[in-house]
């Protein structure tokens, strides 16, 4: 059996689940600046992780075995879905394990794991940002798919992996359909991660919450975990993101030369990514939580839309 | 030729998104700031047909689109917009999600409607005719949808840009006569929409064309 592949495979896993917590830092850095406050420093989520490892782990008494399982099952899922995900190489043993709609069900599966176990406990703000965080998502999902479906429909195949080696390696063409995808992608990434225009990441109001709210009763460990897994899914979508839309750069099975290459490539694209995060969530204001489905549905729409171009006006002729 | 082609095609989806972002938008000022974009795009798409295919009065109907749709339309509307003290929200009939919807449905309408149509056309751009009818269609939605007259009138002057589009894109142009006739035709309608809109106000106290169902004296 052929080490190689599986070590670089472990590797490229290590290093996303290491580099994660750097990307929350480096977007609440760019925020910092933009709103003229001194940032709290690139390694700040670290130190948070650190701590919250050495603090105790407090539970109700009445949390059932879901509740202590959750945080593993949530990082555990967010793991495997960045080995899926191709970051600095294509063609990686795990890659043809998951195409893109187990992808989508890997997400949901964390998902539905976080909203029973904020239910578990039976507090009101535990159920308020499960019901929350489940109606965004019912709103989310179907978007998302329709996003994946237009990559899939030009590279005739929704295994990750095959869609970036042809996106990457084809003649220059506008695809109509992708910048459709594109916008209704980012919209969706806001939403999924808890970013500003549904969800205020910075927010200590828990009427206006929802992700937070939904771990509110997690402490130590636990709460490290599910931090550590956020940060991960913000990984994983920026990943999705360049992968589909921004795809050159990778690099390709066996190639082992380009890898340093790839990596820059992708700390670079991470780094701007970020900032504009940064930059989209200084700029926007937070929705009503009434107003979410509307800027979902919008979503959802611009992704038929994209579809219906891509029919009409085919692949780019 | 064919990166032409492309362009023109990626112009006419965005085209389709101003037109889907004319239908969701709720404020007065933002629609008239949609209806110039939508100018700058019908500009665009023009400008290039015409170097693409080499047609030159293509650059006059560029230059008249320029001139009429992007700068005199927009700056006439907002002045009838801050003379009529309009401002805040525009109420629609039906909720936002529910036009998106209906919007949807009427675009697969205009892509089957023209398929068989464009495949006679023999233009570099026949591909993009789906997206003009579609324009067309969510126009005379938003016209349908919106209850004050204002957003009515420029539903009816997107309308316009959309068979504008429909007209390049399949035949590449009209010819120059008609173009002169129409783009003046909408110039003094919207000169008499905007005195009409005055009188609609003097008479009813507000331009809700709901009280214009009513023809009899109170």
């Amino acid at each position: 059996m052929p080490i190689l592949p599986f070590a670089s495979q472990f590797l490229e896993t290590l290093l996303a689940v290491l580099a994660a917590p750097l990307l929350i830092g480096w977007v609440n850095q760019c925020r910092a600046w933009l709103q003229n406050r001194s940032a709290p420093g690139l390694l700040q989520p670290y130190r948070v992780i650190r701590k919250l490892f050495r603090k105790e782990s407090v539970l109700a008494q009445n949390a059932s075995p879901l509740f202590r399982l959750t945080p593993y099952v949530v990082f555990g899922s967010m793991i495997l879905a960045v080995s899926i995900v191709p970051l600095v190489a294509t063609g990686l043993p795990l890659s043809p394990v998951a195409d893109v709609i187990a992808l989508v069900g890997l997400l949901a599966f964390a998902r539905v794991f976080m909203a029973l176990a904020a239910m578990d406990v039976g507090t009101a703000f535990g159920s308020l940002g499960a019901r929350r965080e489940m109606l965004v998502a019912a709103l989310a999902e179907p978007a998302l798919l329709m996003v994946f479906f237009m990559p899939s429909l030009i590279a005739q195949s929704t295994s990750l992996t095959t869609i970036v080696e042809t996106l990457a390696h084809r003649p220059f063409a506008l695809y109509p359909s992708l910048a459709f995808a594109a916008v209704a992608f980012v919209m969706v990434l806001l939403a999924e991660n808890a970013r500003i225009p549904i969800d205020n990441p910075a927010t200590h109001l828990e009427l206006t919450m929802i992700h937070e709210a939904m771990i509110l009763e997690y402490s130590g460990r636990h709460l490290a975990l599910m931090e550590w897994a956020h940060a991960l899914k913000l990984v994983i979508y920026f990943t999705i993101g360049i992968a589909l839309f921004l795809p050159w750069g990778i690099a390709e099975a066996g190639n082992w030369i380009a890898i340093p290459l790839a990596i820059v490539a992708l700390a670079v694209k991470l780094a701007v990514g970020g900032a504009a995060l940064a930059v989209l969530e200084s700029v926007s204001v937070k929705l009503r939580i009434f107003r979410a489905p509307e800027f979902l549905a919008t979503a959802f729409l611009l992704a038929v839309l994209g579809m219906l171009t891509h029919v009409l006006l085919g692949a780019g002729t | 030729m064919i990166v032409t082609a492309q362009a023109i095609n990626f112009i006419a989806a965005l085209l389709l998104l101003v037109a889907f972002a004319m239908l969701s938008q709720r404020r007065i000022r933002a629609l008239v700031n949609l209806f110039a974009v939508q100018g700058v795009l019908l500009t665009a798409s023009t400008l290039l047909t015409a170097s693409g295919t080499g047609q030159t009065h293509l650059y006059y109907s560029a230059a008249l689109t320029l001139i009429l749709k992007v700068f005199v339309l927009p700056l006439i509307l907002h002045r009838l917009v801050r003379r009529l003290q309009l401002t805040g929200d525009v109420e629609m009939l039906i909720n936002t999600a529910t036009t998106m919807l209906v919007g949807i449905v009427l675009v697969i309408v205009a892509f089957n409607l023209a398929l068989p149509i464009s495949e006679f056309a023999g233009t570099i751009t026949r591909g993009t005719l789906g997206i003009a009818l579609a324009c067309v269609l969510l126009a005379f939605l938003m016209m349908i949808t919106r209850r004050k007259a204002v957003a009515q009138v420029i539903g009816f002057l997107s309308m316009e840009n959309g068979l504008f589009f429909a007209a390049t894109s399949i035949t590449y142009g009209m010819p120059m006569v008609v173009e002169l006739g129409i783009g003046l035709d909408v110039l003094v309608g919207t000169f008499v929409f905007g005195v009409f809109f005055f009188r609609i106000r003097e008479t009813f106290d507000s331009l809700d064309i709901h009280h214009l169902e009513r023809l009899r004296e109170r």
